[in-house]
């Protein structure tokens, strides 16, 4: 049993618990008290705010999209819309690359697919060295509030894969929300996308499975 | 004494003008909010947390709060010089110093949160409005937070205490004269900015503090409905 609210910074979810304080949560004299604007999810042990709007906050293990803004000298600079660039070395790349040959692999505005594998004090380090993971060639790039992701994704990749299969397109989703759309015709990827930025508008509504399911019954 | 006293626009003693509150009306920004109280109107929008520049001025052990407060050359009947001034400097100063307290500056070192504050439409309260409408385009931003800021003016006229000045009541002239005190105060009734432009005792400052306590109650109650229906224009209790 869960129940959802909208709760703004310093309200009081709830009083006299036994549950303990999750993210973006603090309890204060036997009161949970949000830290942030956004979704509370309210169940018997845990409490937590689901943040619903601002900029993506880079997590270790996530995937993301982003656009190479510099070649320096031992790696590339990625641009992923965090707070932060991130750094994708010349050891993280799984092929042999020469020195003076970086920008055969990855040159300035290029797209790249990478996964963070480290966040430290000096910024995040991004890998391409697992597999759908490099340089993007074709498609579109979709771009939607970073907060909307798990809605895109469903449950367990239940959205992900009704678009998958109702418009043969394949789709990466980056935690940064970045969406890469790869299709046999424009036809369908802009189908996708059209899917894609729907379910971000109306990602609040209950019944979106249906009502995506609707958008494809339609074409 | 102070049943006699009437307000220039007729208003009670402890009634504000009417207030009114929208969330998310500047699409490209990271977060946004819109407060009008009477006619005065602010606008806020808030980018960020994001890469601070100049990189000297990074601080390590915590984020910063960068406000820019700015009056739009039309919101007053004279036209003012757009651009920096003096007393522009001087408020969006103010205004980062009534924020911050309640902010998690903590949870992103290095970085920056920018806060533009634009003036519409002026009549009196400027600071208060824009300090309103900057706390809730932070909220709506993702900004971690501690608290909600409401902020509001109390003031004395001659010898009667009164709360929400308006220009016409700043430029009163009678008696004493007017005494301007905006205060900004956490939704916990922690006070995190107050001014005090004129003079008062002490007893009196107390209760013009007291006074806007309730004052602010009401603000807050508009914020957390504006922030709760996104893109929904908030109107206060008509009186």
């Amino acid at each position: 049993m869960t129940e959802r609210k909208i709760v703004i910074p310093g309200e009081i979810i709830i009083e006299n618990t036994e549950a303990l304080p999750g993210e973006n949560t603090i309890k204060k004299d036997d009161k949970i008290i949000a830290q942030k604007y956004g979704l509370a999810e309210i169940s018997d042990k845990l409490i937590k705010v689901i943040a619903l709007s601002g900029t993506y906050i880079p997590r270790r293990g996530n995937t993301i999209i982003g656009e190479v803004e510099n070649v320096l000298f031992n790696g590339w600079l990625i641009d992923f819309n965090g707070a932060e660039k991130g750094f994708l070395s010349l050891t993280e790349v799984p092929m042999y690359v020469n020195k003076d040959g970086l920008e055969e692999v990855l040159k300035i505005g290029d797209m790249v697919t990478a996964k963070i594998w480290n966040i430290n004090k000096r910024g995040t380090d991004l890998s391409i060295k697992s597999r759908g993971l490099g340089k993007i060639d074709g498609g579109i790039i979709v771009k939607v509030n970073s907060n909307k992701v798990p809605r895109i994704i469903g449950k367990e990749g239940s959205m992900v894969n009704l678009i998958k299969e109702n418009t043969g397109c394949n789709l990466t989703v980056g935690q940064n929300g970045f969406v890469h759309i790869t299709g046999e015709s424009i036809e369908k990827e802009l189908l996708a996308k059209k899917t894609v930025l729907f379910i971000e508008k109306n990602s609040m509504d209950s019944g979106l499975t249906e009502s995506v399911t609707k958008i494809f019954t339609k074409n | 004494m102070t049943n006699e006293f009437k307000r220039p626009d007729g208003r009670k003693l402890t009634e504000m003008r009417p207030i009114a509150a929208q969330v998310g009306i500047i699409p490209n920004a990271d977060g946004s909010a819109m407060f009008k109280s009477g006619k005065t109107i602010a606008y806020a929008a808030v980018y960020g947390p994001k890469e601070h520049h100049p990189r000297n001025k990074r601080n390590p052990k915590q984020g910063t709060l960068r406000c820019t407060y700015n009056m739009i050359s039309f919101s007053v009947n004279d036209r003012i010089r757009p651009g920096l001034s003096r007393r522009s400097t001087e408020i969006s100063k103010i205004t980062e110093w009534a924020i911050a307290p309640a902010l998690n500056l903590k949870s992103f070192p290095g970085m920056v949160i920018d806060v533009h504050i634009n003036i519409i439409q002026a009549d009196a309260g400027t600071r208060c409005a824009g300090i309103n409408a900057a706390v809730m385009a932070l909220a709506h931003a993702g900004i971690p937070m501690k608290d909600m800021v409401s902020s509001v003016s109390a003031g004395k006229l001659d010898k009667t205490l009164v709360i929400d000045l308006d220009k016409a009541e700043e430029d009163f002239e009678e008696g004493e004269g007017p005494t301007d005190i905006p205060v900004s105060m956490t939704h916990s009734g922690e006070v995190t900015h107050l001014q005090l432009d004129g003079k008062i005792n002490k007893e009196e400052l107390k209760e013009a503090i007291n006074m806007a306590k309730t004052a602010c109650e009401e603000i807050y109650e508009i914020q957390k409905k504006a922030l709760k229906n996104v893109g929904k224009l908030i109107e206060g209790d008509k009186k």
